[in-house]
């Protein structure tokens, strides 16, 4: 049946090029709408009360002093609460946690939903909720990893990583003649996306309309389906932009919940949007870690074994465990690996996937102990990462679906200047008196798929619609999902109309572990070659076509036209084939995701090497990162300029974690103290300078059918160790913790 | 935020008989509508100063003093050119300050009037004398990092997040008050008050007194070619000093003649001490006397064992913004004011 | 208490009803006009999301109470524009990708078009990065927000030039 494959498309026309973004006009006026813009009439506000401790219960609410407040309509909590359909407890889909929606008085965190405020103002609900003045019986926090025991568990689907083991991990320790072991610790950070989580949820019926970001839309509509015993087709969820998600708005949270139940209770539409303080609490973070790493190296300074124990912070009502011990398993070739993770139950909010989750925080402590083993070693770093650089996949022997590493070190290296650079710490001191330090670190990131699909229609007027539930919080997806579409058809990107961000549309899948562009980019490029071979079919088998009787496989697309390869004179217009067929469009389906039989045979990362250039003040210690340059191959780039964004977003994350983020507790009430924008900090303009990206070129003929493999979270791994390193080059000083603050580099 | 009464006097006369226990002046609002929605302040009635002629001018006098209204906004100050050629420091300190946006909403009383960023102060259900008379402390065992290493008291350690008040303690501003009984100056060292036992007492203004404007003096002047605001902070920009220094000298022939020194971020006032101003007299600028100054400006300094080491970069900070003021202030604002990278090897100043 | 102001905004005359004093002007623009491209990050001074121009210069909506604002020019980003013409900002903005998610972007804009009239950044980087402190950016776009507000303040200086020769 060769005669049914798809035509070739013209590939390359769109794809490579840097297009600027589709939703750009629309993000720089304004008009571009984010949930909480939406105002339906007769909206009711709905603010919900935090718990102010973190462990406990609360005894007293002020009800009666909120409902006298003129404009609050409503007061919902645990006493007064209707009913859910579903069990908050449940994990109805395969991203659920433990949803908090006033089940009881039971507090489990500082920031947990205690009452909702509804009002027929924003400003009656927020001081209504205020009213409330909780009361509460407080038990003992433990909201630091030493405040309770660490335990290991059993590796169990999402939130329960495994480890690891190849080789004989202890005859590697025994045949190391040089050796460090060494703990790193990383801080919980919160995901912060600029717009926090918000919702307007509006019932007809039983069915319900939701202006919501979400990452993930039809897992979305079955989640809060679940909760409101409907079937998942009556939800409808728009969420054309994201603002930001970064892992945060993939799961359906507990207030968002309570929203959609008040909407229903009240028969109004609802509009519930968080503060920025609630975004430390019922959202996820990155949960906490201590990370003990044991190195060694035999006479020619190969690695005999990497030895890796993770300890992360979990809640105490559900599981998610970073898995930063992981991170180290798949990057240098090593004589042994283990990889092993053990959890600590503390009174915070669950953890959950925070961009690069496991990678950016492994990274952190697996680059800066490549650094020191490299010191050990009397090593240049990057010298050192070569002479240990896997040629297949460590442990395994897999071969890898490529890695362009080696050139992204030396492309990487060469832009830095790295040569030269004094081995010994503290020597590059300039004119200006500051303390100069350079550091690298390389990056991996690996290539998920999940699953998406799509539709393809082909009008008689040449254009053609594209349609799935694909989402954009700012990766791009508008932009390089509608290049792949046009593609697909041999077709420029403005004939081609693109729609996503609805729950309507084909099922667009999980924006999250960078494969939304691989997988949703699959299924559009898939429907687009279904229609091709419907047209294909049409005209080969039609005696009145120019190209009757010509093989279809031999057939390409360009322009609106379907020509024979060797014979271009040979051609017939989409518009014609479809005209003669009687037909007034044509559409075809297509699903993205990873083939079966290509995920065993071959490692699949993306790869990267990042240099930092810091200054520090010798006397005050303040650090600047000055220049980053990042040279990363991530196989087929399909937009230049929207990919060098993502890897420099990155790199910024990366820059925030080595010297910023850190949510600090107080030890009392384990309220997260810092819970605003003037004490959690995250780098602003001035913290940018001297960014750089390479994207080196990758054709992996294994990992998809578009060579894609992704560049949403690569570029914080290795950023973080880059910078860590190059403060103790600029100051001799090796803090093994994240953030490195001021403190750190005063003390003796 | 809690419900008050708005009212917008048009004259100063309507804006002091407005005035009753419990009210809130609002200037720029940058501070006070912020703590109102935290709940922090909670006024029964907010009097907007914002209509109230006369109170937006700076006015250079005849002896070469400056009068600055009360409701002139920190960007208007800094970007003054008289007054920033007149009074660098100051016009650094306040561009070191917040953001662009925040810079052209805060007014210069509303400045002198920011209350602490104490975490423990912000939130309303923390216990804290400065917000709760007798609640107690919680910041004070607490990892609070924005606490108060000089001056503090048993029943609070919060600190002055101001930039701007540092260079005017160091340069003896005044501060023109209004009350029903009248106008009075009172100076600045007198104008902000130590915690001690009653910490919810701020300010030397009285029940219904309002700032009308600030004075700097001619002499004040006289320190502008070497005049440097140094604040050091957790990123490049938009963030409170963790320490930070206001530092003026008076150079003759390459010695000494005057030196001014004030700290911040280190008490619930701008911090001066008369003793390390005096050791600079008669001397050439040196590394090891800007130490023994910075030193002598840090006695007696206290911290819990986890913030020893902001001593150190308090005293630090002193010595270096005297180390800059000694080589001289820059010809033009460095891009990043106040900044340890904003340094600048370009052209001096020349008043 | 009900208050009664009058606005220019975006160029238009309002009378605007206030009937809580608790009213700031970015929930008046979002909740109340019909306005959301102003956006709330932090609605506290903190992120500079609902950047807007009060009488020609940036401030943050969501600290000021929108009952003091009788008599103000008011500029949102849905005001920037004229018709199809994009302001030099938003176009600089689309070219060099000053953008990412583009919920902060208004707010970005607005402050960059602010900072070009305050004149002290010109096109210096460093200037324009510290002048563009004030408006946080989670994605990380700072290096084309930095090369956007270069470009239109040569732009703009230069149609300035051009029109006053």
């Amino acid at each position: 049946m060769s005669d049914t494959l798809s035509p070739q498309i013209r590939f390359g026309s769109n794809a490579g090029q840097p297009a600027t973004r589709r939703d750009g006009l629309a993000k720089v006026t304004g008009v571009a709408t984010f949930a909480a813009d939406n105002t339906p009439e007769g909206l009711l506000y709905a603010v919900y009360a935090p718990a102010k401790i973190a462990r406990g219960r609360v005894s007293h609410l002020d009800v009666a002093a909120a409902e006298a407040h003129p404009g609050v309509t409503h007061v919902i909590t645990p006493q007064n609460r209707p009913e859910l359909q579903g069990d908050p407890s449940a994990k109805p889909t395969m991203f659920s946690f433990r949803t908090e929606v006033l089940q009881d008085d039971t507090v489990c965190y500082a920031g947990q939903p205690i009452a909702l405020v509804l009002g027929e103002t924003l400003e009656a609900a927020t001081e209504g909720a205020r009213l409330l003045a909780p009361q509460y019986v407080a038990d003992p926090v433990r909201v630091a990893l030493d405040d309770n025991l660490a335990t290991s568990f059993e590796p169990a689907g999402f939130g329960l990583p495994g480890g690891a083991s190849h080789g004989d991990v202890e005859a590697g320790h025994a045949a190391a003649t040089r050796s460090i072991d060494v703990s790193y610790e990383t801080a919980a950070q919160y995901h912060n996306a600029m717009e926090t989580h918000a919702i307007v949820a509006q019932w007809d019926g039983d069915r319900l309309t939701l202006d919501t970001p979400s990452q993930a839309l039809n897992l979305s509509c079955a989640g809060f389906a679940y909760f409101f015993g409907i079937p998942p087709e009556n939800v409808t969820l728009r969420s054309p932009y994201i603002g930001g998600g970064f892992g945060s708005k993939a799961i359906p949270t507990g207030p968002q919940v309570l929203a959609i139940l008040a909407a229903r209770m009240t028969q109004r539409p609802v509009k519930l949007m968080f503060t920025r303080q609630q975004m430390f609490g019922p959202v996820g973070h990155r949960g906490a870690t201590r990370q003990r790493l044991r190195l060694g190296v035999d006479e020619n300074t190969a690695l005999t074994v990497i030895d890796h124990e993770g300890l992360a912070e979990t809640s105490t009502f559900d599981d998610f465990v970073e898995p930063a011990a992981n991170a180290s398993q798949d990057l240098y070739a090593a004589g042994a690996l283990r990889a092993s993770h053990r959890l600590v139950r503390l009174d915070v909010g669950t953890p959950g996937p925070m961009r690069g989750p496991g990678e950016a925080s492994g990274s952190a402590a697996l680059e800066c102990a490549m650094d020191e083993m490299a010191e050990v070693a009397g090593m240049d770093p990057l010298e050192f990462r070569l002479r240990n650089y896997a040629e297949t996949q460590p442990g395994t022997g897999l071969p890898y679906s490529s890695k362009a590493l080696r050139e992204c070190y030396a492309e990487g290296a060469a832009r830095f200047g790295w040569e030269g650079r004094p081995l010994e710490p503290r020597q590059m001191q300039g004119a200006d008196g500051l303390l100069t330090g350079w550091g690298m670190g390389t990056a991996l990131f690996p290539c998920p798929m999940f699953a998406a699909e799509a539709r393809a229609t082909l009008r008689p007027d040449g254009t053609a619609l594209f349609e799935t539930s694909a989402v954009d919080m700012g990766q791009g997806a508008w932009t390089v999902l509608a290049q792949i579409a046009a593609d697909s058809l041999g077709l420029t990107l403005d004939q081609v109309e693109f729609r996503a961000g609805h729950s309507a549309l084909p099922d667009g899948g999980v924006a999250g572990g960078s494969g939304h562009t691989a997988t949703a980019g699959g299924a559009l490029h898939a429907a687009g070659g279904d229609v091709l071979r419907q047209l294909g079919e049409l005209a080969t088998e039609d005696p009145q076509s120019p190209l009757y009787g010509a093989g279809n496989s031999s057939l390409v697309a360009r322009d609106g036209w379907l020509l024979l390869e060797e014979d271009e004179s040979r051609r017939e217009r989409f518009a014609d084939i479809l005209i003669r067929a009687g037909q007034t469009e044509m559409t075809g389906t297509g699903h993205g995701g990873r083939a079966p039989e290509a995920a065993g045979r071959h490692a699949m990362n993306s790869h990267g090497a990042v240099f930092a250039e810091v200054k520090v003040d010798p006397d005050l210690c303040q650090v600047r990162v000055t220049r980053l340059v990042g040279a990363f191959a991530a196989g087929r780039i399909i937009n230049p300029r929207l990919t060098e964004s993502q890897l420099m977003g990155g790199m910024i994350w990366g820059t925030s974690f080595a010297l910023h983020e850190a949510a600090r507790h107080d030890r009392r009430s384990g309220r997260i103290v810092n819970a605003d924008f003037a004490g959690y900090h995250v780098p602003v303009n001035a913290d940018v300078s001297g960014l750089e990206v390479i994207t080196v070129h990758e054709d992996d003929p294994y990992v998809n059918a578009l060579g894609i493999k992704g560049v949403g979270e690569i570029g914080i791994v290795g950023t973080v160790g880059a910078i860590g390193n190059a403060i103790w080059h600029a100051t001799g000083k090796r803090v093994r913790h994240f953030p490195i603050r001021i403190a750190d580099l005063l003390a003796p | 935020m809690k419900h008050f009464d708005y009212v917008q006097p048009k004259t100063m006369d309507e804006a002091l008989a407005s005035w009753e226990p419990g009210a809130s002046w609002l200037g720029g609002g940058t501070n006070l509508v912020d703590l109102m929605k935290l709940g922090v302040t909670q006024p029964q009635r907010v009097i907007d100063l914002t209509r109230i002629p006369d109170l937006g001018e700076i006015t250079f006098q005849q002896d070469g003093s400056v009068r600055i209204g009360a409701m002139v906004s920190n960007a208007a100050l800094a970007r003054h050119a008289g007054f920033a050629q007149h009074f660098p420091m100051v016009a650094e300190a306040l561009l070191s300050g917040a953001s662009g946006q925040l810079r052209n909403m805060a007014t210069v009383a509303g400045n002198l009037m920011q209350r602490t960023r104490c975490a423990y102060f912000q939130e309303e259900t923390a216990a804290c004398n400065r917000r709760t008379p007798g609640a107690g402390c919680d910041a004070r065992d607490s990892d609070e990092e924005l606490r108060a290493l000089l001056g503090a008291s048993p029943a609070c350690v919060a600190t002055n997040p101001s930039d701007f008040c540092v260079p005017l303690a160091a340069l003896e501003a005044q501060v023109e008050v209004r009350g029903v009984n009248g106008t009075r100056e009172i100076p600045f060292a007198d104008f902000h008050l130590l915690p001690g036992d009653q910490p919810e007492r701020e300010t030397a203004l009285e029940e219904g007194e309002l700032i009308i404007a600030l004075h700097l003096s001619a002499a004040a002047a006289g320190f502008a070619r070497h005049a440097r605001y140094l604040k050091v902070r957790d990123r490049t920009s938009f963030a409170f000093a963790t320490t930070a220094a206001a530092a003026a000298l008076r150079m003759e022939d390459g010695i000494i003649t005057e030196g001014r020194l004030a700290l911040g971020a280190v008490a619930a006032r701008p911090w001066r001490v008369a003793e390390a101003e005096a050791l600079l007299v008669g001397h050439a600028p040196d590394a090891a006397l800007f130490g023994r100054a910075a030193e002598a400006a840090m006695a007696g300094a206290e911290a819990p064992a986890h913030l020893e080491w902001k001593i150190d970069l308090a005293r630090r900070t002193a010595a270096r913004a005297l180390a800059m003021a000694a080589v001289g202030t820059p010809a033009r604002m460095p891009a990043l004011p106040a900044s340890p990278f904003g340094q600048q090897n370009g052209d001096l100043a020349h008043v | 208490m009900s208050l009664f102001i009058s606005l220019t905004l975006n160029g238009e005359a309002r009378d605007v009803s206030i009937d809580d004093p608790r009213v700031t002007l970015l929930d008046l623009l979002r909740e109340r006009l019909a306005l959301p491209g102003t956006k709330k990050g932090c609605d506290r001074g903190q992120c500079g999301a609902c950047t807007v121009l009060v009488n020609g210069r940036r401030a943050n909506a969501c600290l000021m109470l929108a009952a003091g604002l009788d008599g103000a020019q008011i500029t949102t980003i849905e005001g920037l524009a004229r018709g199809e013409d994009l302001h030099p900002v938003q176009a600089a903005f689309i070219e060099h990708d000053g953008f990412q998610c583009g919920y902060c972007t208004p707010g970005q804009i607005m402050s960059a078009v602010g900072l070009i009239a305050e004149g002290d950044a010109g096109s210096d980087p460093e200037r324009i990065r510290e002048g563009m402190s004030g408006n946080i950016c989670r994605c990380g776009a700072y290096h084309g927000i930095t090369l956007a507000v270069q470009e239109a303040s040569r732009r703009m200086a230069a149609k300035e030039e051009g029109d006053a020769a």
